[in-house]
């Protein structure tokens, strides 16, 4: 039996199909900012206890638990008199808009449709982690996107929603969109905040981490679009309106982007751990030519494994299900590739893709993603041995867990998965080369 | 707006200053005043990246020399530390661009929903044969680019701030003709751009 569609007051992005107002006023009239004036009089450690039991996990990629991350933020303690001890150093809060995944436009969408979610979401993340500055770093190429996020901040500004003593309350919460000019690896939090402080985008060596060292040196938060944006809404309702849906410890709604051979691509937000079945044929107009006619899928962006039809069929979207058949929920983008389409051919693009990508910094990923991209291109039109394909995966096995940041291991895990799953194709376009020869 | 020469520097080389002289305008040295505001006193060098968009508008959408200069001279760094950000983000373009850059995503989703068609339609109508050609008339450059975010609308370009998605090639043969023409550019755009918020220049458009 499907799941039921969820109604526009179990969403935390009513408007993102774009249907509604997306400027304040319409962002009210849908319950935005009600509310608001009491979380930001509630302390913030039951802010960070209600996200910890909501199990949010971060929307972009990783999965790690939000209220787990914002507890290793300092907070104010008292000193023996009850006094309360101000921090040394500034925190912030920084959104990761950085959004480059292939098969992702989640963050695309909330951002000109929904962009007053992210605001709040900011507000309200800035005064729990003690942050009285949040930067919002958007790709370079989200040019009108983040006119309609700096039109959302100015409209939040004139009705006092931001700046200083925001409603009353004492809090003070300046926002600023920061433009990137187009890097894929900036997505990596460290390497994201290396080019906030205006340098080239190269990841950071952990630890320390951001929680202690981060921006300019000062603890830090960085999360995802979406996260942000589902913080206000869980802290608003009752517990129970989030963790009903999903399975324990993949609780919450998300935003899933069908892409590829689907009838109808779109940006859908939908309970965790739907299965990627009915995903595809209720939201996005099944497969083109049935489910019969399906290859593979990517499951959450161009790093994950794909998965075949089989599994396609069978599995559940949600962190732990998709673990389990050794590929990850990622940033939920799923591609659909029909039969039509030469599943090598979008490999090799993809390795390509990490090839351009690589930063540089580490030998690993910088000589070794190249390797593997030639090695794509060759293999995928039939030109090689046999022996090469195991020589292949060899060396995805050695660039993967070598490097400073997790880049390398999502650009061997794709090479990886086609490998598992599509070996053969690799297979029958050597031996057809090698018997015409 | 200097007129910029268009005698290039080869990707590769230290490229060569063309002795422009540059200097911000008012509105420029408004937009930077603006800028420099959202980061600490002490850490100015956070608005490289913004600077350096904003002397790309100033220069016809390119980067020569002397505008990094303004920026590292603008900021009080080094010239190399700016240049090695310029340098490393794909949306800085250190050659001439055309007045159109055309950049078609070709990557997964694109490419299964027939970014191949679309490459092939811009290549024909602007004559180009290859990524990152310029076309003599300085018209249209045309460019491949990795994923830009819109899979679900496949498969797309981005020419100039807009995205323009759900192409065909019909489609795609009508926007070039129509900003060959000097059309509007937001007339196809996906999103439509808001007048009041201008991202690079943080204030009003045409402020």
């Amino acid at each position: 039996m499907p799941l039921p569609r969820l109604k526009p007051e179990d969403k935390c992005f009513p408007n993102l199909d774009g249907a509604g107002d997306w400027s304040i006023k319409g962002y009210e009239k849908r319950g935005g900012y009600k509310g608001l004036k009491k979380l930001l009089q509630t302390p913030q450690l039951e802010h960070i206890e209600k996200l910890k039991q909501s199990g949010l996990r971060g929307r972009g990629g990783a999965g790690f638990p939000t209220g787990m991350k914002w507890s290793f933020m300092p907070q104010p303690k008292l000193d023996e008199k009850g006094k309360l001890i101000p921090l040394t150093k500034p925190s912030y809060l920084v959104c990761n808009a950085d959004e480059g995944e292939p098969g992702t436009c989640k963050d695309r969408d909330i951002l000109r449709y929904d962009p007053h979610t992210l605001v709040e979401g900011m507000i309200v993340g800035c005064y729990t982690l003690n942050a009285k500055v949040g930067y919002i770093y958007v790709r370079g190429e989200y040019y009108d996107e983040s006119s309609h996020l700096q039109q959302a901040i100015n409209e939040a500004y004139a009705s006092g929603y931001l700046g200083k003593n925001i409603m009353g309350t004492g809090v003070d919460v300046d926002l600023h969109v920061h433009l990137g000019a187009g890097a894929y690896i900036c997505g990596e939090e460290t390497a994201l905040l290396e080019s906030l402080e205006g340098k080239k985008g190269q990841p950071r060596l952990k630890p320390p981490f951001p929680a202690g060292f981060g921006l300019y040196g000062c603890p830090t938060t960085i999360n995802n679009v979406e996260t942000i944006a589902q913080v206000p809404p869980i802290l608003k309702n009752p517990l129970e309106w989030f963790t009903r849906w999903g399975r324990p410890g993949n609780s919450g709604t998300k935003i899933f982007s069908i892409s590829g051979s689907v009838n109808k691509p779109c940006n859908v937000e939908a309970p965790m751990s739907i299965p990627l079945r009915e995903l595809i044929e209720e939201y996005a107009g099944g497969v083109i030519g049935g489910w019969d006619n399906l290859q593979a899928i990517i499951p959450g962006g161009s790093s994950t494994p794909m998965l075949n039809a089989e599994t396609s069929g069978r599995v559940l979207m949600d962190f732990d299900a998709l673990k389990a058949e050794s590929t990850g929920l990622g940033t939920a983008a799923i591609v659909v590739m029909d039969k039509s389409v030469d599943v090598l051919r979008v490999m090799t693009r993809i390795a390509g893709f990490y090839h351009h990508e690589s930063c540089g910094q580490c030998t690993p990923c910088r000589e070794g993603v190249g390797w593997v991209h030639r090695l794509m291109e060759r293999l995928s039109q039939g030109d090689g041995t046999i022996d090469e394909l195991d020589q292949l995966f060899a060396l995805t096995k050695k660039i993967e867990g070598r490097t400073i940041c997790a880049f390398a291991d999502g650009a061997m895990w794709p090479t990886q998965g086609t490998l598992k799953h599509f070996r053969h194709l690799f297979e029958e376009r050597i031996k057809a080369k090698q018997s015409a020869a | 707006m200097p007129t910029i020469r268009i005698d290039q520097p080869t990707v590769g080389q230290t490229p060569q200053s063309l002795g422009l002289n540059l200097s911000w305008t008012k509105t420029e040295q408004e937009a930077i005043t603006r800028t420099l505001a959202k980061y600490p006193q002490d850490r100015q060098r956070s608005a490289v990246i913004p600077l350096l968009h904003i002397a790309q508008r100033k220069c016809n959408e390119w980067l020569p020399v002397d505008a990094m200069q303004l920026v590292a001279d603008t900021l009080d760094l080094p010239y190399i530390r700016v240049y090695e950000v310029a340098s490393f983000y794909t949306m800085f373009n250190l050659k001439p661009v055309g007045k159109h850059h055309v950049q078609v995503c070709t990557n997964c989703a694109c490419l299964i929903r027939g970014s191949d068609a679309i490459v092939s339609e811009v290549k024909s109508h602007t004559g180009l044969t290859a990524s990152g050609e310029t076309s003599k008339d300085g018209e249209f450059t045309f460019t491949e680019v990795e994923c830009l975010g819109a899979c679900v609308a496949a498969p797309m370009m981005q020419i100039g701030t807009h995205y323009y998605t759900h192409l065909t090639p019909e489609k795609t043969r009508e926007i070039l003709t129509h900003l060959q023409n000097g059309g509007d550019p937001a007339k196809y755009a996906d999103t439509a751009p808001t007048q009041d918020a201008d991202p690079i220049h943080n204030g009003k458009y045409g402020q």
